[in-house]
C-alpha cells in the first residue's frame, strides 16, 4: 500500500517535472525563434520534411474522409428531403473539426513521429552535444527551425485537407448520388461564415501545429538515449499529441461555438 | 597569456545521484601539453570533459579556462569560450544529415561570415590535415570508425581552438587507425599549438604520446606524472592498471556477500529476461 | 537532397496550401458576399425578433441588400432594435420602406425582408425604418389566420 502510494507520487512528481522541462524548452525555443530571421533557409528545408512530406497523406486522407461524409451525409438528409443541405453538412464538418483534427492526428503520425525521432537520435549519437561544444546552440540550430516550421506547414495542411474534403464530398454529392450542383455550392456558401467557421478552423490548426509540434521536439530532447529510448519516445508523441489534440479540441470548440 | 595553465580544476566534487563521480579532483593542464587522463571505466572521465566544457555543473568546486571560471560564464560567453574550444566525440558524432565536406565546414558557417570560396580553402586545408581530402563527399554512414573520428577531428579544429579535448579516441580501432590516430593528435597539437586532453584507458597509446598523464580512480587523482614517473611509481594500484593485472588494489570481484553465504542462504533470482 | 528541389516543393506546398485557404474563403464559406465596412446603417424596431441573428440577410425583391450588424433589447419601448448595414450601391430606398421577418423557406432561417414604400426621399445612414412586422412564429400565424377568419365573418354579417 504504502509502495503504491510511492509509486504514484513518483510518478506525480514526473509528470511534473516533465512538464517543467518542456515549458523551459518551449521557452528557449520562442527566444531562440528570432535567430532564425537572417537564415531562413533553414526553415524551407524543413518545410519540406514536415510540410510537404505529409501532403500525399493528408490529401488522399482528405478526399476519402470528404467522399466518407458526402455518402453518410446524403444518407440521413435524403429522409427529410434535405439532400440539398450536403454540402452543408460537409464543409462544416471538414472546416470545423475534422480539417484541423484529422490533420493534426495525421500530422503527429507523420512528422511528429518523425521529429521525435531524428532528434532522438542525434542525442543518442551526441550530434546535439557536439553541437553544444562547438559553441552552436541545439535549441536554435535545431529545435527551433522543426518548430517554425511545423507552426507554418500545419494550418497550410489542415486548409488542404478541408478543401480537398470538399472537393471529395462534391463528387460525391454531384456526380454520385445526384445533388443539385448549384444547391450544393449557394446552401453551402450561405451557412458556413468566414469568421465563425473559417478563422476559428485555422485558429485549432494552429494551435493543433504548435501543441504537436512542441510534444515532438520535447520527446526527442528528453528521449532516453538509447534506441529503446528513442523508440518508446517516439510512441509518446504519437500518443501524448493525439490526447492533446482531441482535448485542446474540446475547450477550443467550447470557446469558439460554445456561446457559453 | 601569462599563465602558464590553461585549464585548472580545484577540488572538483560531482554526484550524479547518489553515486560519487568526483571526489576533490585537482587538475592542471598546461599549454601545448598532451595530457592523458586515465583510469578504469566507470571512473567519470568523459564527465570530466563536460565539466570542463561547461555542459554540465559541479556540486562543488571549480574549473577554471584560460583564466575564466566555466561555471560563472553567461550563456553568451560560455558559447564564446567554447568557440575556443574543441571536443572530439568517442564516435565523432558527425551531423548524418551533412556529407563530410559539410561537417567541416558546418562550424565555419556557423560562426563566421567567410565566403564560400574561402570556406572551401580552409576545409580542404584541415581535411588534408588529417588525410582525407578525398573522402570529401561521402557521407558519415559510409565513413569507418576511424575515418569519422578523423573527420570529427578535422571538424574540430576547424575553428583553430586553443585546446582538444578527446573523448576515448582509440577505443574499438584498428591497429592502423589507432596508430594513424595517435600519430595525428600529437602532430596537430604541435603543428597548430594546441593543448590536447585525452581521456582514455588504452594505456600504450596515450603513454606513448602523452607528456603528463593522470590516473583516477574512486573520485581521486591516484598518480600524476609522465610516463616514466608512472613506470616507476610504487602505487600498486598505478602498478596494476598500467600493467593490467586482473586482481590487485581493484579487486576482480564486485564488492558482494560472502560466497558460501550466497550460496546457502540466498533467494533463487527471477528470471529478469522479457526478450 | 538536391537544394533547388527542396525549395521548389515548398514553394509548390505553400502554394497549394495558401490556395487552399483561398479556396475555403472564396468558394465555401460566404467571403464572396461580404461587405463589411462599405454601406449604411438603418435601424427598424420589431416587437418579435425570435429567429433572427447577427449577419442574418436583409433583401429586397428577393435579393439581398446588406445584413444584419446588431440586435439589442430596448428598454423603453421593450422591444426588439435590429441595427442592419445596407451597401451602399442600394441608396434609393424610399424613406418609408417597411421591413418584415420572414423565413426561408419553411424552417429555413430568418432575414429581413424590406418592402419598398412611396416617399421620394431615400433611406440616409442612421434612419428609422418605422413600419415593421415581426418574426412569423407559427403559433402567432395560425392565431392571425384564425381571428381574420372571424373578422371577415363578422363584417361580411353586417
Amino acid at each position: 500500500m504504502l509502495n503504491l502510494l510511492q509509486e504514484m507520487g513518483k510518478r506525480g512528481l514526473g509528470v511534473f517535472e516533465r512538464l517543467g522541462r518542456g515549458c523551459i524548452l518551449f521557452y528557449n525555443i520562442i527566444m531562440g525563434l528570432h535567430t532564425l530571421i537572417p537564415r531562413f533557409g533553414l526553415v524551407v528545408y524543413q518545410v519540406y520534411s514536415v510540410g510537404v512530406l505529409s501532403l500525399i497523406i493528408i490529401v488522399v486522407s482528405g478526399l476519402f474522409v470528404g467522399m466518407v461524409l458526402g455518402l453518410q451525409g446524403y444518407n440521413t438528409l435524403v429522409d427529410f428531403g434535405a439532400e440539398e443541405s450536403l454540402g452543408i453538412v460537409v464543409a462544416l464538418a471538414l472546416v470545423r473539426e475534422l480539417g484541423p483534427v484529422v490533420t493534426a492526428l495525421l500530422f503527429a503520425g507523420r512528422a511528429g513521429s518523425a521529429l521525435t525521432a531524428e532528434i532522438g537520435l542525434m542525442k543518442a549519437t551526441e550530434q546535439l552535444s557536439a553541437m553544444e561544444m562547438m559553441a552552436i546552440d541545439p535549441i536554435r540550430r535545431v529545435m527551433a527551425p522543426r518548430f517554425l516550421a511545423g507552426f507554418i506547414a500545419m494550418p497550410l495542411l489542415a486548409a488542404i485537407f478541408s478543401a480537398v474534403g470538399v472537393i471529395g464530398g462534391y463528387f460525391v454529392a454531384v456526380g454520385l448520388v445526384g445533388v443539385d450542383e448549384g444547391a450544393f455550392w449557394s446552401q453551402m456558401q450561405d451557412a458556413v461564415d468566414l469568421y465563425d467557421d473559417i478563422y476559428n478552423g485555422v485558429i485549432k490548426s494552429v494551435v493543433f501545429g504548435v501543441v504537436v509540434t512542441w510534444i515532438a521536439i520535447f520527446e526527442g530532447s528528453d528521449a532516453i538515449p538509447t534506441s529503446e529510448g528513442v523508440s518508446r519516445a517516439t510512441t509518446r508523441t504519437v500518443v501524448h499529441s493525439a490526447l492533446a489534440v482531441l482535448g485542446l479540441d474540446f475547450v477550443l470548440t467550447a470557446l469558439m461555438f460554445g456561446e457559453i | 597569456m601569462t599563465d602558464d595553465i590553461l585549464v585548472k580544476t580545484r577540488d572538483l566534487c560531482f554526484k550524479r545521484g547518489e553515486r560519487v563521480i568526483f571526489d576533490g579532483v585537482d587538475i592542471d593542464i598546461r599549454r601545448g601539453s598532451v595530457t592523458g587522463i586515465m583510469g578504469p571505466s566507470g571512473t567519470g572521465k568523459t564527465t570530466l570533459l563536460r565539466l570542463i566544457g561547461g555542459q554540465l555543473f559541479p556540486d562543488q568546486g571549480t574549473v577554471h579556462v584560460d583564466g575564466e571560471n566555466v561555471h560563472e560564464l553567461n550563456h553568451g560567453q560560455l558559447y564564446q569560450l567554447r568557440q575556443r574550444m574543441g571536443m572530439l566525440f568517442q564516435n565523432g558524432a558527425l551531423l548524418t544529415d551533412l556529407n563530410v565536406y559539410d561537417n567541416v565546414a558546418f562550424p565555419l558557417r556557423e560562426h563566421t561570415n567567410l565566403s564560400e570560396s574561402l570556406i572551401h580553402k580552409l576545409v580542404l586545408m584541415k581535411l588534408e590535415a588529417v588525410g582525407l581530402r578525398g573522402a570529401r563527399d561521402l557521407m558519415p554512414t559510409e565513413l569507418s570508425g576511424g575515418m569519422a573520428r578523423r573527420v570529427a577531428l578535422a571538424r574540430a579544429i576547424a575553428l583553430d581552438p586553443m585546446m582538444i579535448m578527446y573523448d576515448e579516441p582509440f577505443t574499438g580501432q584498428d591497429p592502423i587507425s589507432m596508430g594513424v590516430l595517435v600519430r595525428l593528435i600529437r602532430l596537430l597539437n604541435d603543428a597548430l599549438g594546441l593543448t590536447s586532453i585525452i581521456v582514455s584507458h588504452d594505456i600504450q597509446e596515450t603513454l606513448s604520446i602523452a607528456d603528463e598523464i593522470y590516473l583516477l580512480s574512486g573520485g581521486k587523482v591516484v598518480a600524476r606524472g609522465s610516463t616514466d614517473e608512472l613506470n616507476a611509481s610504487k602505487s600498486e594500484w598505478a602498478q596494476q592498471f598500467l600493467k593490467g593485472q586482473p586482481d590487485g588494489p581493484v579487486p576482480f570481484h564486485y564488492s558482494a556477500v560472502d560466497y558460501a553465504d550466497d550460496l546457502l542462504n540466498g533467494h533463487p533470482g527471477r528470471a529478469q529476461s522479457r526478450v | 537532397m538536391n537544394t533547388r528541389i527542396v525549395e521548389i516543393w515548398v514553394g509548390i506546398f505553400i502554394a497549394a496550401g495558401s490556395a487552399a485557404l483561398f479556396m475555403l474563403a472564396m468558394k465555401v464559406s460566404n467571403l464572396a458576399t461580404y461587405t463589411d465596412d462599405e454601406g449604411y446603417v438603418v435601424t427598424a424596431k420589431f416587437e418579435d425578433a425570435s429567429g433572427l441573428k447577427v449577419r442574418s440577410p436583409v433583401a429586397m425583391a428577393g435579393v439581398r441588400l446588406g445584413r444584419v450588424t446588431d440586435i439589442k433589447f430596448d428598454n423603453q419601448s421593450l422591444e426588439a432594435v435590429v441595427t442592419m448595414r445596407i451597401e451602399s450601391q442600394y441608396n434609393t430606398l424610399p424613406k418609408d420602406t417597411s421591413a418584415s421577418i420572414y423565413t426561408a423557406g419553411l424552417l429555413g432561417e430568418k432575414y429581413v425582408g424590406l418592402e419598398p414604400g412611396g416617399d421620394e426621399a431615400s433611406l440616409q445612414n442612421g434612419d428609422r425604418i418605422k413600419l415593421t412586422q415581426s418574426s412569423m412564429v407559427l403559433e402567432k400565424l395560425i392565431g392571425q389566420f384564425v381571428s381574420k377568419f372571424l373578422n371577415e365573418d363578422s363584417s361580411d354579417k353586417k
